[in-house]
């Protein structure tokens, strides 16, 4: 499967000049450009961890698409995303945020029902790679 | 400035028994100038033949406030003169014979703190009967910041919303499940499964789905969250389903709400025709259930539509962000139902801004400012398809739902095929104006490449490229362009 999540999950998979062309839209709005990784994909993770903090001041994509080909070099086998965050007042929160790398494989979700009265059921996910420790989720062990 | 002179009766002349004009009655006071705390209301104003403008203008403003037929002693009980909503201008409509925009301010003190219901009650109760009057539309309110701030306003907000969906720097996705009568629990479920799992944010249930023979609303809800969940173990992404509650009292919405709430939904509906009180109701209640609320504009219609009657649907979004429901329908240009494109544009900055410049030409008559009430997401609904996305964007812009029913359901390859169609043509197109394209006149040629790797998107293009709604507006701005004394 391929997780959805993101503004281009349904794009074949950007190439590192689209992705400047995206992160460069970013700053020029004036938003600060961050970038986070993680193994484990669950809809509602919303704290990735961060490859540093977001770069506040840059006003350069080149500076960023660094950044990402260090963060690669140690995270390459897992989930990395780019966010642009606008400090705005009324806003104050993510303006855009895409996925820009993947593991090799995405073996999905499980989705557990438990019966309840009523004919209810009560729903659980569990994204199959997370029955692993971190750091192990995605690697070929 | 204004050169004309009150005409109010003043001191005990005012109080004789019997009849008198309500612009010798001070509601007419031209030289009035609104206080910051007023609340103001713009009218358009046809009299009935013979009946002189400046007291049919005086007359709406005594009818919505404290006026009666007649004078009656026990006004002198009282602040009278305060609580006089007075009409201090008024512009005939340009190129509309007949008839006039009256601009009247009310007190801030004859409104109860927080209440639509008190609101409206005033300012359209009465006074749209008035037999001088051949037709009367509210056509614009001015809400001064000190009563704004008695409202929650929208219970989750476009910001919070997003943040819940993680889904950002897109419009959403949407689709109404069709039929909308007649499908049962078990086969409704599997169009809101294929739709979601295709690519689709959220899909709706329609105005009039509640709890029907051939579908009561447990089997919806408990068959549509089970979608729901799928989808969402399927794509690792939140989807969404509008569970409307609307239902015949209070107690049976608050079941039903509980219910979706119980389900694990993030999202539950109501209908404009439940009334002013059921939905401030239903907005708090999701304000305390961490749930989104859209409201589906059922009805609206009836009075919004024509040009010379009713109340303007900039008014009823202005009401609806006060009342606290996170969406709303606030029409699509480009699709099947009604909306001017200035005009459209005006509702849309009334849902998502934080100050509203006045602007004419959007219909915008005064300066509104929302004193970070939350923002209210509008939703385009109607007659829309894949093909269009590059106008959508361009004339709705990023925080608006897009809400395609047939142009999901009815793609020649199903549903899934439909909303992948749909989710392909938004991703490219958000791409290519994030890259600095002129998306607007390259729309086709952006669609068309990302058909060269998206089947149903080719196959979605080739249905409906020539699907469009081109018919005459009813409801385009009539503006005066520069201030105009008259009568």
């Amino acid at each position: 499967m391929r997780v959805t999540q993101g503004c281009f999950s349904f794009l074949p998979d950007l190439t590192d000049e689209q992705i400047a062309a995206q992160v460069q839209y970013c700053l020029d709005k004036g938003w600060a450009v961050n970038i986070e990784f993680t193994d484990d994909p669950h809809p509602r993770n919303t704290y990735w961890d961060m490859w540093g903090l977001p770069m506040f001041d840059l006003r350069d994509a080149a500076g960023i698409m660094k950044e990402l080909a260090d963060c690669r070099r140690v995270y390459g086998d897992r989930y990395i995303r780019i966010s642009g965050f606008d400090s705005s007042h009324g806003w104050e929160s993510v303006r855009l945020s895409f996925i820009v790398n993947r593991p090799r494989e995405e073996p999905g979700f499980r989705l557990d029902r438990q019966e309840a009265a009523g004919r209810n059921l009560h729903y659980s996910t569990h994204a199959y790679a997370a029955g692993r420790p971190e750091g192990e989720r995605y690697s070929d062990h | 400035m204004n050169m004309q002179q009150s005409i109010t009766v003043r001191g005990k002349d005012r109080y004789k028994s019997g009849v008198m004009e309500y612009k010798r009655m001070g509601y007419w006071e031209p030289n009035y100038e609104p206080k910051d705390t007023d609340v103001i209301a713009l009218f358009r104003v046809t009299p009935q033949d013979g009946v002189d403008p400046t007291e049919a203008c005086a007359a709406v403003a005594g009818e919505s406030s404290t006026a009666t037929w007649t004078v009656v002693w026990t006004d002198r009980l009282t602040a009278a003169e305060k609580y006089r909503a007075k009409c201090y201008r008024v512009d005939p409509v340009l190129n509309s014979p007949g008839s006039y925009f009256a601009y009247i301010a009310y007190d801030l003190d004859l409104f109860e703190p927080g209440s639509i219901s008190n609101l409206t009650a005033s300012i359209i109760g009465n006074v749209f009967g008035f037999k001088p009057l051949k037709a009367l539309r509210l056509e614009d309110m001015r809400l001064p910041t000190a009563y704004v701030k008695t409202f929650q306003g929208p219970a989750t907000g476009i910001v919070v919303e997003r943040e819940r969906l993680d889904k950002f720097g897109r419009p959403l996705l949407g689709a109404t499940v069709k039929p909308k009568l007649g499908l049962s629990g078990r086969n409704y479920g599997r169009v809101v499964y294929e739709a979601l799992k295709g690519g689709l944010d959220f899909t709706k249930d329609d105005e009039n789905i509640n709890s029907q023979p051939f579908m009561h609303w447990r089997e919806r809800f408990l068959y549509c969250m089970e979608a729901v969940n799928r989808a969402q173990a399927a794509t690792g992404e939140i989807k969404g389903t509008y569970l409307n509650v609307t239902a015949a009292t209070m107690e049976d919405m608050y079941e039903r709400a509980e219910f979706a709430h119980e389900l694990g939904s993030n999202i539950v509906m109501i209908d404009l025709v439940i009334g002013y009180t059921a939905i401030q109701s239903m907005a708090k209640w999701a304000r305390r259930n961490n749930m989104i609320l859209h409201l589906h504009r059922a009805g609206h219609s009836t009075y919004t539509r024509q040009r010379s009657h009713g109340v303007s649907f900039r008014v009823i979004a202005k009401w609806m962000r006060l009342a606290g429901v996170d969406h709303i329908h606030a029409g699509t240009v480009v699709g099947k139902l009604e909306g001017d494109p200035n005009t459209t544009r005006g509702y849309y900055d009334i849902c998502r801004e934080d100050f509203n410049p006045m602007q004419l030409e959007h219909g915008v008559f005064f300066d509104q400012n929302w004193a970070s009430l939350n923002k209210l997401m509008p939703v385009a609904s109607g007659g829309i398809h894949a093909g269009q996305m590059h106008q959508l964007l361009d004339l709705l812009g990023e925080d608006v739902v897009l809400q395609f029913g047939g142009g999901t359901i009815g793609h020649p390859r199903g549903i899934q095929a439909g909303a992948t169609a749909n989710r392909v043509a938004l991703e490219a197109m958000i791409l290519a104006r994030n890259e600095g394209r002129d998306y607007v006149h390259e729309g086709p040629e952006i669609l068309a490449k990302a058909a060269q790797t998206c089947t149903p998107l080719r196959e979605a293009l080739d249905v409906w490229k020539d699907v469009t709604f081109n018919y005459e507006s009813t409801d385009a701005p009539d503006f005066v362009p520069t201030p105009s004394m008259a009568v």
